[in-house]
């Protein structure tokens, strides 16, 4: 899950790691009082769930309150790179020294940590990867070990000698929100050191680990402050595997591979998935009919591509279940179904004796792929 | 001949006693796996079909010689099930367990460094070895007896791609199902270490998918390495940065991590890649016809 910057803040507090005065606002006029709390001048910053704010016009200094309210209009009143915008942080300006970069991230490839650090802030670390990477610290940790004095050594001889403490205590902090909130990255560019040299996160970027949300209550509590979209939430609500999509086929498939797959074989067959929806093992009746009512009620969904591998659970089961499902739910588009492996033949029989005025049975996944892609296309 | 799983497997199932535990350990007992123990804390001393069940992993191992473990045990659980594995000497760990932290797999991880305990999964539909052993949720029904090793992060896509080999005919002499999270044990390297030295594998099927760097860093593994033909599949062409894809290490992050950059790099390497999963199977029978 990837917090809001004010909420990787709450983090960085709760583990004595120095943020700014901020105040979360949610109107205009919020954000204006906001501002006069924090003096008359502050920064606004859009509260999104994606990365390229300052570029992008999501971060703004503003010197007045009024200006605060123009500027958190603007950010209200248009998504942020595809993402609604519900709050702003409105924070403090602070004295600012010299900026820096520093993150922790889980490293998939040698599964441990990966701690960065580098003496620029603000700074894109991909580019700064591959263009420059002499100026870029890397050391990876290993989380049996846990962080160690040599780790913060070498990664704060990059900075000037008397940023070095101040940012070793901040790494050190980091390192214990890792662990504790099982984060899977924590990013503060910049982290910046202030005139009187004590050093302050600027940003915040957290990403918590969804698997461990079972030791996070009060973490997963904050996801209802994300903007969803109304059919991700109903797929969430029916603990589906649901991503929406932009096309007009929709797909239901068993197994994230396979779904994945479908997407695929449905793009070149020239058409466009509108969503990704595994329904893992069971094809039951219950699981086919909140599916698909998830899937119809996205209205760009002008075809339906049930595309099911039958392993343990048999296909003649999953046609049953499919008709079933048709049963409470009214169909409005076709439905191209494909049934493969387990007892195919007699799931295949079961729905050409049905015989199910929406159902159009095909028996490759290529097929069918193609088949969605040309009903689809014929009834945009 | 065989890798991972085999004649010699002698199965200990972690959680034996759940409703998935014992449903899968009686199927993988009837398609012909010796499956000797179970293990659930408190319930030493009772038995599952038979199965005598033991409170710790050490009392298993110490009593039936088991070699082998498959892990059932639920998400919050399942680490300390892995560690316990390891510690007791257990070989091969298989852990089908779906949804353990990341955090507690690096810290597994880090722990396997310094043991010979080899770990699959987890989030894996495990390990067959068709006609002989199934440690795993693999369909053993749709697999056959044969010469093709199989590798892939995608349990449903290994099912898809099996039955249509074996409808041309082509049997499998392993299929490991990596499993789809972030931090995990053998992959796809150890696998192809394992059926290039096995004599009874004559080519190798890769499944991959987006999200980390596994597939890149087989390519160039192949390309120096493998000397068997390698045929690949990768799925998530159509997948959008930053949404994760079912499986919790399927994500495009940033630049890094594309279908599209994974299918190019084993390309590179001289590896056939299928366009779609049906693909697969009519390359395999091309290249053994050849």
């Amino acid at each position: 899950m990837d917090l809001f910057e004010h909420m990787g803040k709450d983090l960085f507090r709760a583990h004595a790691i120095a943020t700014p005065r901020g105040i979360v606002a949610t109107t205009p006029d919020e954000a204006g009082l906001a501002t006069v709390e924090l003096g008359g001048r502050s920064v606004v910053k859009v509260q999104v769930q994606v990365g390229g704010r300052g570029r992008g016009g999501g971060v703004v200094l503003v010197d007045s309150p009024e200006r605060a309210v123009e500027e958190a209009e603007r950010m209200f009143g248009a998504a942020f790179k595809d993402h609604t915008v519900t709050q702003v942080l409105v924070e403090e300006l602070l004295p600012i020294a010299r900026e820096f970069y520093t993150s922790m991230v889980l490293d998939r490839s040698t599964g441990s940590y990966l701690a960065m650090m580098t003496a620029e802030g603000g700074v894109d670390i991909e580019t700064l990867a591959v263009e420059h990477p002499g100026e870029l610290r890397r050391v990876h940790v290993d989380p049996g070990l846990g962080l160690r004095a040599w780790h913060v050594r070498q990664l704060t001889s990059v900075l000037p000698l008397d940023a070095r403490e101040g940012v070793g205590d901040v790494l050190r902090k980091m390192w214990g929100l890792v662990l504790e909130a099982d984060a899977t990255l924590v990013e503060i560019n910049p982290l910046v050191q202030l005139d009187d040299g004590s050093v302050v996160a600027l940003d915040a970027k957290v990403t918590i680990d969804d698997n461990a949300m079972f030791r996070h209550a009060d973490i997963e509590a904050l996801a209802s402050q994300f903007p969803i979209d109304p059919v991700e939430q109903r797929a969430r609500d029916a603990d589906l595997q649901y991503v929406k999509l932009d096309g007009e086929v929709g797909i239901i498939g068993n197994g994230a591979g396979l779904v994945m797959s479908t997407l695929d074989v449905v793009a070149q067959a020239g058409g466009r998935a509108a969503n990704f929806l595994d329904i893992g093992g069971g094809a039951s009746a219950d699981t086919m009919s909140t599916s698909l009512e998830v899937i119809l009620s996205d209205p760009a969904v002008k075809a339906v591509f049930i595309n099911i591998f039958g392993g343990i659970t048999r296909c003649d089961v999953v046609a049953n279940g499919i008709l079933e499902a048709l049963s409470r739910v009214e169909a409005t588009v076709p439905l191209v179904v494909r049934l493969d492996g387990t007892n195919a033949d007699e799931g295949r029989a079961i729905l050409a004796v049905a015989s199910h005025p929406k159902i159009v049975p095909v028996a490759t996944m290529d097929e069918a792929a193609a088949e969605a892609a040309r009903v689809a296309g014929a009834e945009a | 001949m065989s890798v991972l799983v085999g004649g010699d497997t002698r199965l200990l199932v972690q959680g034996i006693t759940g409703s998935e535990g014992t449903f899968h350990t009686l199927r993988n007992r009837d398609y012909g796996t010796k499956v000797v123990a179970g293990v659930t804390p408190g319930k030493a001393g009772q038995q599952v079909d038979g199965i005598p069940v033991f409170d710790t992993v050490a009392d298993a191992v110490g009593e039936t010689g088991a070699n082998t473990s498959m892990v059932f045990v639920p998400p919050r659980f399942a680490a300390e099930a892995i560690l316990e594995a390891a510690d007791a000497g257990v070989g091969l760990v298989v852990a089908i367990t779906e949804g353990i932290p990341v955090k507690d797999m690096a810290q597994v991880h880090s722990f396997l460094k310094g043991t010979t305990t080899r770990l699959v999964g987890p989030n894996c539909p495990g390990v067959i070895t068709p006609g002989v052993a199934n440690v795993g949720i693999i369909p053993g029904e749709v697999c056959l007896p044969g010469r093709v090793g199989f590798v892939s992060r995608s349990g449903t896509l290994v099912y898809q791609i099996v039955y249509e080999l074996t409808s041309k005919g082509i049997g499998q002499s392993t299929c490991i199902g990596m499993g789809g999270d972030p931090v995990h044990g053998v992959g796809f390297i150890e696998a192809l270490r394992l059926f290039e030295d096995d004599p009874d594998t004559d080519l190798i099927i890769l499944t991959g998918e987006i999200g980390g760097d596994d597939e890149e860093r087989a390519a160039a593994f192949i390309d120096g390495d493998v000397s068997k033909p390698v045929v690949a599949y990768i799925a998530g062409f159509e997948a959008p940065p930053g949404k994760r894809m079912g499986h919790a290490g399927a994500i495009v992050t940033g630049s890094t991590g594309t279908a599209a950059a994974k299918a190019a790099a084993l390309e590179a390497a001289g590896v056939e890649v299928a366009r779609t999963p049906s693909q697969v199977a009519h390359i395999v029978a091309g290249r053994l016809r050849r």
